[in-house]
Order: C-alpha cells, then structure tokens, then sequence
C-alpha cells in the first residue's frame, strides 16, 4: 500500500480493498518501525489520526466520498492543527498545543482527510536543510549522512521514504521545492495567496505559502484541489473561482512553448545536475513541446534581496513571542524586559536569531530606506523580468537546486553557503509565481535532481498538466529510495 | 556597511534579544557576511521603480467595521499561556 499513489489509493478505499482504519495504521506502523532513522516526524497521534480515519470510513460508507476520504496526509509541524503539538520546529512552541485549525487543516479535515502527523522542519521554516531544527535533523532517506533539504525537509522525507502518501508544506524562499528535488519527489508551491497562511506560522508573509508534496503531479493536483480556496482571514488570500487542477491531466504537451533561462543553465549548478536537467528538457522536446532561450537579467540579485526582505519580515513577525501569551517562558527573569529578552533568547535557536537580528537592522531607524524599500524596488525588476519572458513562453525550465543534497553538517558553519542554495528557487516566490519541482534523475552517487517549471500567475494547472504528460513517459518519480524497506 | 560589536548588542536589544559578548561576537562576522552578500543588490540603480511590497499588485481587502469575533475564545486561548489568573495575562510588576 505504501508505494501507491494517492490517485489509487483513493480508488483502493473507493472498492473497499482495505479501510482507511487499516491505511492509517499501515502508515503508523511503517513510521514507528523506520522513522528513527529519518526523524521525520515530530509528532504522532495515533488515536486521533484512527479516529479520524474511522470517520472518513463512515462517509465513505455512506457514500459521502472525496478522492481525499481517508486519506493519512503527513503535515509540516508549521500548520496550527487543533489539539496537535504544534512547535514550528522550536523550543519557542515546543509546549503549544494549537487551540485552532489552520484554513488549510480545517480543508483537509473536511474533505476526509486523516492527519497522519506533524513533521520536521527547520526551525520557524528558516534553512534549506531542516537541521536547524530544535528536535534534530531530518535524515534523506536516499542516504542518511545527507540532508533531505529544506526547511520542509521532514514532510519531503516521510513521502519519500513511503512513510505518507503525500503531505502539506510551505516555501518562503524553495521550502517545498528544494526539499522535493534533494528527496526525489514532486512539491508545488502555488501562486501567492491561492493557498490561505491563516493559521499558518507566519515567517515571511509577502513570500510565504502553503502548498502539496507528493509523489506525482497527478497527486499534488489532488491536495491543491483541497488546499486551494479563499479566506477572508488571510488578507492576501485571493477571492477567486474555484479551479480543477486536475482538468490539464490529460492535454497533450505538444506545442508547448518552453523557456531556458541562460541565468539557470550557466555554470552554477553541478553538471550531474545539469546532466539530468538537459535531458528531462530533451524528453520535453521529443513530447513536442518547443524550446526557446530567454534571459532573467536580474535574477542574481533575488538572494540578495531575499535576505532583506525575509528577514526583515520575521523580525517583525517573532516579536509576537513574548513569553506571556504562549510558548516559552524563561524560568528566571527580574523584570519584564527581562523576561522577554531571556524567553526570546533561549526559546529561539542561532540561526533564527540571526536572522532576527538581521531583520532588526535592516528595519532600523535610518537603515530602512537603503536596505528595505531597494529590497523591494530590486524586487520589481526581478518581478518583470518574469514577465518579459512570459510573453515569449509558455513556462520556464531548470534545475530546483544546484546541487544534489549535501552531507549532514557541511553548510552549517556558513550561512551565506547555506543561503545560496537557493538561488534557483527564490525568484518565484519574489515574484509570486507558481513553481513545481519533480524528480528529473540521480547524480553518480544516486542521488535524485528536481527539474524545476515556473509558470504564470495562476499556471498550477498548466505546470501540473506538463508534468503529468513527462511522468507518463518517464520513471523518475516511481524510484524508491534503495535504503527504504519495501 | 559592516557591523561593529556595539552595534549587534544594540540591534539586539532593539530585537529584545539576550546576547553575551561571546554570542555577540559570534554571531557579529556571520552577520557581516551576510551584509556583505546584501550590499550586492544594494548597488542596483533604482531610480523610477516603485517598491513592490507585495507578489501581486492588488489592492488590501476591506470589510465592515463590525465587531465579528466574540471573547468566548478567551479560556482556550489563555489554556496555552505561561501565567494566567482572573481571565488575565501575568507579568512581572511595570508600575510600583
């Protein structure tokens, strides 16, 4: 069972071949019998998850099924998930048991879904290899002594180490893409404001967003189908029609106008990667799809402008914790000042710390005009490059990150090392496009490379219909990791 | 521009962060290089280009001004604070 689809194990529980009672406990066994390998998950409940799933029988039953409907879907430790532990990967929230559902939980119960768990993830979702979490790395299920990338690095490890059938995540900057490639499976992250943040812990609200990890694109147009939707509490949610993203499944690609950014096939990345991303353009190219080379002039500057931006947004956005209306609060303090400096400094690990101290400056008086608003004037320019190349092409193709994943603790002592890992992946969210990541091949060492595709604003449908039509010609996404028990 | 180690005890106070000097002066280089990566775009001529602050250029969404949540939630959310007595949050003495 654990190597289906969420497509067929849908229709499994459709033909009552099992319950998702047995499906659920079938994933809670896997996971208490290999997780300690991975630590992948942060939280499980298992009475919850099988009452959950016993009710998603009884719709079933009652002939009230969504494709979703008993399904167990592993979500990111970062979505507020009522009566779940809910810790953002820090000791910050390491005792917040969430009194609310996030707009994306509240969907996914509704649609029948079973939470099967909370996962790991970098700490307030701020790194690209889930290590700065407070509760230990998260482990690559392709090779243990390698990281599965980042920060949704827990929700892309339990997928591909066949622990979930898929699970929910968020990309600030490539937290569910990167993540998706360095693990070998398939992640979206939507155009911005499709997916509701309510309930969602906020690290950078003008990049943040929630999307699906999967196994195929077929399966992430499913969760997106229940993910997606307008909610007036997120300001930036879009009031919107509701979209079949699965309604492009089945188009032929031909004709299809795709752009090759010289800025993505420069050197920069490795050339296993390269390798493997030329040829997935190739297996485009035989499905008739045509290529055309573009230029995004401006796309050097998006790390840069990542990290005022990011930054300078958390700042503002962990002043919330305070040590008095939740999570942690120090034991000893001698005034309020106190207190909260003591609460702040303890609860939060290094790296969110420096980056709250990079917000803070960036953000201070006299500094904001010379980092924050260029920040977001170079950000306008990166935004329309994009749509300069939109109006020769249909979506644009290149590698999710330039590299495959990296051993556990080698980027940890350089944070711009770190940082730039990313290069590829923050462009989409400065300019709020939708961007999908799938498995596209292995490096020498057999490590899997994600082909990433970027479309227009609200092109989920046309990328998944793209990737679907690739998956049906090729086998990368069915690979399963040679470390994981079968 | 980089930092001194006066200006990272500052920004952390500013931040209400608790930093000792053996933190501050760790953490002051890895800063530096990162606002060393950031003066990269800092160069950029700028000039006539408005600053997006958001991915789409939408509009903020009004409502009413009507009173739309009630204090019924009060005792759940005060169920995951530190200190908490009579509906109301505790903190260390502000006014003698």
């Amino acid at each position: 069972m654990h190597n289906a689809t969420i497509k067929s194990l849908a229709a499994g529980l459709a033909s009552r071949a099992y319950s998702s009672v047995e499906l659920t406990q079938h994933f809670i066994n896997r996971i208490n019998g290999l997780d300690q390998k991975y630590h992948a998950f942060i939280t499980l409940n298992p009475e919850a998850s099988l009452k959950q799933a016993k009710a998603a029988d009884a719709l079933r039953s009652a002939g009230k099924g969504q494709p979703l409907t008993g399904i167990p879907i592993a979500q990111k430790d970062i979505f507020c998930a009522r009566g779940w532990l809910t810790t953002c990967g820090s000791k910050m929230l390491s005792n917040f048991t969430s009194p609310y559902d996030a707009h994306v939980v509240e969907r996914l119960n509704k649609a029948g879904a079973v939470i099967l768990g909370k996962t790991n993830m970098d700490e307030f979702a701020m790194g690209s290899s889930s290590e700065t979490s407070y509760f230990g790395p998260v482990r690559n299920p392709w090779d243990v002594d390698k990281v599965p990338g980042g920060s949704s690095g827990g929700s892309a490890a339990a997928v591909a180490a066949r622990l979930a059938p898929g699970a929910i995540g968020t990309d600030t900057g490539g937290s569910i893409r990167q993540p998706a490639a360095l693990s070998g499976i398939c992640g979206l992250k939507p155009t911005y404001g499709v997916v509701s943040r309510y309930g969602m812990i906020a690290f950078a609200s003008s990049l943040d967003q929630g999307g699906p990890l999967a196994r195929s694109a077929e399966d992430l147009a499913l969760l997106l189908n229940v993910m997606a939707g307008f909610d007036p509490r997120d300001s930036t949610s879009l009031e919107r029609e509701r979209e079949d993203y699965t309604r492009e499944l089945g188009k032929p690609v031909k004709g299809l106008k795709i752009g090759l950014p010289e800025e993505f096939f420069a050197k920069g990345a490795s050339p296993d990667v390269m390798r493997a991303v030329d040829a997935a353009v190739g297996e485009f190219r035989k499905l008739g799809c045509e290529t055309v080379e573009v230029s995004l002039p401006n796309m050097k500057l998006s790390v840069p402008v990542y990290y005022v931006l990011a930054p300078a947004e958390a700042s503002s956005n962990l002043a919330r914790y305070d040590g008095v209306r939740y999570g942690y609060r120090a034991p000893e303090y001698t005034d309020l000042l106190d207190l909260y400096k003591k609460s702040r400094a303890q609860g939060f690990g290094q790296e969110v710390k420096r980056r709250i101290l990079i917000g803070t400056y960036v953000l201070s008086h006299g500094y904001y005009d010379a980092y924050y608003i260029q920040a977001q004037r170079v950000r306008r320019l990166i935004a329309r490059d994009f749509a300069e190349v939109f109006k020769r092409c249909d979506v644009i193709m290149g590698p999710t990150s330039p590299t495959t994943a990296f051993r556990v603790g080698e980027k940890m002592g350089d944070p711009v090392q770190m940082y730039l890992n990313d290069i590829y992946t923050i462009p989409a969210n400065l300019a709020g496009l939708p961007g999908l990541s799938i498995p596209c091949g292995f490096d020498a060492a057999g490590l899997p490379v994600g082909l990433q595709l970027m479309g227009k604003h609200f092109s989920e449908g046309l990328l998944l219909g793209a990737a679907h039509r690739y998956q049906q010609a090729t086998d990368w996404h069915l690979r399963v990791p040679t470390e994981t028990p079968l | 521009m980089a930092l001194t180690l006066e200006d990272v005890k500052r920004v952390a106070h500013l931040a209400r962060l608790a930093i000792d000097e053996a933190e501050a002066r760790a953490v002051l280089s890895q800063i530096n290089d990162v606002l060393k990566l950031i003066s990269e775009m800092q160069a950029v001529d700028t000039r006539g280009v408005e600053p997006m602050p958001h991915a789409l250029d939408v509009v903020q969404r009004l409502r009413a001004d009507s009173v739309t949540e009630s204090n019924q939630q009060r005792d759940l959310l005060q169920s995951v604070a530190p200190e908490v007595e009579g509906g109301l949050y505790l903190v260390p003495k502000v006014i003698e």
